[in-house]
């Protein structure tokens, strides 16, 4: 039981559920408005949609995988959706249509990375240029609104008081969290992050699951796509944007790191609830909203800056200098 | 004039939970190669980096000359005419040779931008010091070969003008001639310039090719000294393990049988990789697999385990074909590879030490549901732990703590652990302490002894010889013999496999 308390004290997701609830704690002192249902919805609402794509982007990179294009293809799938619908394509379709192109994307950055071998950073990069640019041509730069009530009913009715987006995110993040913590399909990216050569001879088909990964990111981008476009009624061609950014920086402060082979999603998550959460008491607090960035990238630091001081005493080793000192030659 | 140009006196460094080193004495002698040796944590690296003053001794004195010294960093124990090179090279490879040499330090001109004509200059005159002027100093580092870039890790150092020069495991990178090459060097810098150094290395057939004298440590204790004329390997074995080791390679019981053809591959190439390597295994059967590095064996090896293409050519099982096209079908076929370079191919350092036990085998444990069972993996992991002697706190221990002999250990471990019908080991014991390195050659027995046929790729000649019931060698991608074990000796296996190949020069870039 002890060993059991000491290890998950010593987990990631532990040291940011630490920080939420002191926060939790300490905004419900300070502001009346702060714990009650409206706000808290409100809040949880606001992340909802950068909740589900940090699911994938999870996996994403533990495999030691990274995708900027994700707010991109959000926008991409969202003005698609919409054109469909209001050509007057029956719902299901249209969502179907959707998301495919969002699995169709993803297929497309892991093919250029797994079998091309190109730069995840710049593949994805290309990505949010080619997606963004692909939405404005498609839409003409303007916003698509007038869609039918059925599509509507997907990110706007409320059960027992909650919003479909909020549920819809907490159960992927829930089903997420426990299919890549313990199931055998997705451990192996695990060992992909850790040491993808030991991964390829230890007989897992590293190409296949990486494409696999990146399939999955642009396939939960679309699914946010789609639930944002019914949740406004209205497909946006600024979707999205800035939206991969804040997606890493959750993903990062909840434990993943650019390298692979650590992170889950629980501890992602937790890392968007302290930025929402963050944000939130900002406003409650009258802070001018100028901060808000500021704050997340001090977060983020922060995060990593403890993590680093953890594993070095951990470790307790010293690291060799790259050069030798020596004096300089004076001349 | 001192006696030793280098002493060092009770020193003494603890790491939280370690003594490291427990009131060492070093001494060197001006002008001799020093050989220090010890098993992985006897605390030669510890002493070296006291040395180099880049970490501070709790205790103990430092004399140069006869004169205590103290060294702050780095740049003082430079000063001193103390400089190392590290084991991992430390080198620019977009960088030139000249640049790298003197790294931090490079000649400027009066409007403080590089004077490359000094540069070159400076960097040619230390070249010729190893015959090796035919380079020209604006070489790209990643266009030399490994012993030369050796030695340009070797001229950085040298740029301080040291007195003494320690070399940390210089040769686990180079192949047989570079290590001449590299030997042939220190023997020059020694009769030339008077330079003394304090050779630290596993392999102890280097200790007597090339030191004159050698200090061996255990648990960070120093244990002994001696002139190597005075002592032969069985003495130093002895001293740095702490008991005497009879079986170094292991026993084949009289009851080891060899039985059937278990593995065949028929005619098998690949480009000029290696061309129609026709070889058998049989059941219980360790077959050696040896030649030069380059000779296409670690290249046979992979190939058979699908990690890389066959052009041409079966492999057979129990006689009938054997289809593997990619590793993930070696393995569902029971057969395995222990890739050769465990730390970049064959581990997850990061990971826990049950984590790489069942890196391999995952099915094995989630049971019939898609979930990966703790308990089960907790309790192989234990049972690893337990058979295999992994020295650790707890199979939740990340590998990167451990000692290379444990590391491989654990492999040796996820490879058991899928129930090899054949089994390919590929430098088994590479960078393995010697206690160790009898353990998995124990344990490589066992495993035969139970009908696995394994084959064991080496360029460790006495491992060969010790362990294969029959030894097939390899030269330039073509099998050139086949010798059973018993008959097998030194001279028979190199004659094959160098065959009439020469001696390369230095400089063949």
């Amino acid at each position: 039981m002890k060993e059991w308390i000491a290890r998950v004290a010593r987990q990631r997701e532990f040291m940011i559920f630490v920080i939420v609830a002191v926060v939790t704690v300490a905004m419900t002192f300070s502001s009346p408005h702060f714990l009650t249902t409206g706000n808290i919805l409100a809040l949880l609402l606001g992340l909802s949609i950068e909740a589900i794509v940090v699911v994938a982007m999870t996996n994403l990179m533990v495999s030691g995988g990274f995708d900027m294009s994700v707010g991109s293809v959000l926008a991409f799938t969202s003005a698609t959706t919409a054109t469909f619908l209001r050509m007057g394509m029956p719902v299901v379709f249209a969502v179907l249509i959707g998301l495919s192109f969002g699995a169709i994307i993803g297929l497309i950055n892991g093919f250029f990375v797994a079998k091309v071998g190109l730069n995840p950073f710049v593949t994805t990069l290309s990505g949010l240029s080619l997606y963004r640019g692909l939405t404005l041509i498609i839409t003409g730069g303007q916003n698509l609104a007038g869609l039918p009530r059925s599509f509507r009913a997907i990110g706007q009715p409320r059960f027992f008081g909650v919003q479909t987006p909020i549920i819809i995110a907490l159960v992927l993040i829930i089903l997420g969290d426990l299919l890549l913590r313990n199931s055998r399909f997705f451990r192996q990216f695990y060992y992909i992050g850790g040491n993808e050569k030991a991964a390829r001879l230890s007989g897992i088909r590293v190409d296949r699951l990486k494409m696999l990964s990146y399939v999955l990111t642009g396939f939960f981008a679309a699914v946010a796509g789609v639930v944002m476009t019914s949740r406004l009624g209205a497909a946006s061609v600024t979707a999205g944007t800035g939206m991969e950014l804040r997606v890493i920086t959750a993903v990062i402060i909840g434990g993943a790191s650019l390298q692979g082979g650590e992170g889950s999603v629980l501890g992602s998550f937790l890392g968007i609830l302290l930025m929402g959460l963050i944000l939130n008491a900002l406003n409650l607090l009258g802070v001018s909203v100028y901060w808000q960035t500021f704050v997340v990238g001090a977060t983020l630091l922060t995060a990593v800056v403890i993590d680093r001081l953890g594993k070095l005493k951990n470790e307790g080793q010293l690291v060799l200098p790259r050069f030798r000192f020596a004096r300089k030659t004076t001349e | 004039m001192a006696d030793y140009i280098l002493e060092a006196r009770g020193m003494v460094k603890t790491f939280p939970g370690v003594r490291a080193l427990d009131e060492v004495d070093l001494q060197l002698k001006t002008g001799e190669v020093h050989a220090l040796v010890g098993e992985n944590g006897a605390g030669k690296s510890t002493l070296m980096l006291t040395l180099g003053a880049i970490h501070k001794p709790d205790s103990g004195t430092i004399l140069i000359d006869g004169r205590p010294v103290s060294l702050a960093s780095p740049h003082d124990a430079n000063a001193q005419g103390i400089s190392i090179v590290f084991q991992e090279l430390s080198l620019v490879p977009s960088l030139s040779i000249a640049e790298n040499v003197f790294a931090n330090r490079q000649p400027i001109n009066r409007f403080g931008m590089l004077d490359r004509k000094k540069l070159h200059r400076d960097t040619s005159d230390m070249l010729k010091l190893f015959e090796l002027d035919c380079l020209d100093p604006s070489t790209l580092v990643k266009d030399l070969s490994i012993s030369n870039q050796q030695v340009v890790e070797i001229l950085k150092a040298m740029s301080v003008n040291p007195k003494v020069l320690i070399l940390d495991e210089p040769t686990s990178s180079l192949t047989e001639t570079e290590v001449e090459q590299l030997f042939v060097n220190i023997k020059r810098l020694k009769q030339q310039r008077g330079i003394s150094f304090i050779y630290i290395s596993h392999h102890l057939a280097e200790v007597f090719r090339i030191a004159d004298s050698v200090t061996v440590l255990r648990d960070g204790k120093k244990v002994c000294d001696a002139e190597v004329k005075d002592i032969d390997e069985d003495f130093l074995i002895t001293n740095m393990v702490g008991r005497k080791i009879d079986n170094m390679y292991g026993v084949r019981a009289p009851t080891d049988a060899i039985g059937d053809v278990l593995f065949e591959a028929r005619n098998i190439s690949r480009g000029d990789d290696f061309k129609n390597v026709s070889f058998s295994v049989h059941r219980g059967e360790i077959v050696g697999l040896s030649g030069l590095v380059g000779a296409g064996r670690t290249e046979v090896g992979r190939a058979i385990f699908g990690a890389e293409p066959i052009e041409s050519g079966e492999l057979y099982m129990d006689g009938k074909p054997l289809s593997i096209r990619k590793p993930q079908d070696a393995i569902a076929r029971r057969v395995g590879y222990l890739s050769e370079d465990r730390k970049s191919q064959g581990l997850f350092l990061n990971f826990s030490i049950k984590a790489n036990l069942i890196a391999n085998h995952l099915s094995d444990f989630t049971g019939n549901t898609p979930f990966i069972q703790e308990s089960k993996v907790n309790e192989f992991s234990r049972a690893c732990v337990k058979d295999y002697r992994i020295v650790s706190r707890s199979v939740d221990q990340e590998l990167k703590f451990l000692s290379g002999g444990n590391q491989q250990k654990v492999l040796v471990g996820a490879w058991f652990g899928i129930n090899p019908r054949l089994l390919i080991v590929d430098e088994p014991t590479r960078g393995v302490d010697v206690g160790a390195k009898s353990e998995i050659y124990a344990l490589l027995r066992n495993l035969a002894r139970q009908g696995v046929g394994i084959i064991m790729i080496s360029s460790d000649l006495m491992e060969i010889l010790g362990v294969s019931d029959r030894i097939v060698v390899m030269q330039s991608g073509r099998i050139v013999g086949q010798i059973d074990g018993k008959d097998a000796t030194e001279e028979k296996v190199i004659a094959m496999a160098a065959g009439s190949l020469s001696a390369d020069g230095g400089c063949e870039e």
